[in-house]
């Protein structure tokens, strides 16, 4: 059991990458803020309930997603996991323009993709529907294990894993088009 | 730069390891690909891991996609990050606070 006393000093290390989660979650900064206010303390009144020594950040992100998919998703419509469409590997890895490798010896592709800006990353991320959304960031963003994933949003492990992957292809095309508009990317592999 | 098989092609074309992929020991391209996912999230079963770590040591195009796909998910988590506003973090010490004097 937790002591809630120290619910502040345990917690709060956590607040930046909560505060992105959720600024990737709602999509702006008003509703982010709330959010995360209300995270924080429903994990407060719940905290004696947390099992010490055991994940307090993947514990956060439970609490986070939950509040998030109550507080908004109940405003729209159930998404569906159709609600992407099918992206093929190596989507962006295709289409990225060799310009030469450098000389410490990355790759002309990996050059690319350091000159993707903040913007446009995080644009991305939010334009993929919520479930994909949220299954990307917990993975990519945030590293969690399928198993972290699946009991941080409570869905079936195989459900984790094709999440992540449609969701991580289909942020491949996204960013393939910002990349297309500033000539990045080629409009057609070779 | 090598064919990578087109938009649509079939991956696992562009080396000549596909006859290995059944003897559990090396993975081929297509496998290779086919599992990138699970061998970046270190969600393989240590002789798939293994399997495709071999069949990495000697393709060089699998190699530099699976290096890629590496860096890209580098690039996404790092410029995800937001600051919190200074604001925020004040606000919620304050509810917190407010919320254990009630309790006590």
């Amino acid at each position: 059991m937790a002591d809630p006393a120290r619910f502040a000093d345990d917690a709060m290390e956590y607040m930046p990458s909560l505060y992105s989660a959720a600024m990737r979650m709602t999509r702006n900064p008003a509703d982010a803020e709330d959010l995360l206010q209300e995270t924080y303390l429903k994990a407060y009144r719940a905290y004696g309930r947390f099992e010490q020594g055991t994940n307090l950040k993947a514990w956060l992100y439970r609490i986070l997603t939950n509040t998030y998919i109550n507080a908004y998703r109940a405003r729209r419509r159930r998404p569906e996991e159709s609600d992407v469409e099918n992206v093929e590997d190596l989507y962006l890895y295709r289409r990225l323009g060799a310009a030469g490798g450098s000389a410490d010896g990355r790759s002309a592709e990996e050059e690319v993709l350091d000159r993707f800006t903040d913007d446009e990353v995080k644009a991305a991320i939010e334009s993929l529907p919520e479930v994909f959304r949220i299954a990307v960031l917990l993975a990519d963003v945030e590293g969690f294990s399928y198993k972290e994933i699946a009991d941080i949003t409570q869905v079936p492990i195989g459900t984790v894993m094709s999440r992540i992957h449609r969701g991580r292809r289909a942020l491949q095309k996204a960013l393939g088009e910002y990349g297309l508009q500033r000539g990045l990317v080629e409009a057609a592999p070779r | 730069m090598n064919d990578r098989g087109g938009a649509n092609g079939p991956v696992g074309s562009w080396c000549g390891s596909q006859g290995a992929a059944q003897d559990g020991d090396v993975a081929n391209c297509e496998e290779t690909i086919h599992r990138l996912y699970f061998f970046l999230d270190g969600e393989l079963t240590e002789d798939r891991r293994s399997a495709i770590s071999k069949h990495l040591d000697h393709c060089g195009d699998c190699l530099d996609a699976v290096d890629f796909e590496a860096e890209l998910r580098r690039v996404i988590a790092d410029r995800c990050r937001d600051r919190v506003p200074e604001q925020l973090r004040d606000r919620i010490a304050t509810a917190l606070r407010n919320e254990q004097e009630q309790r006590a």
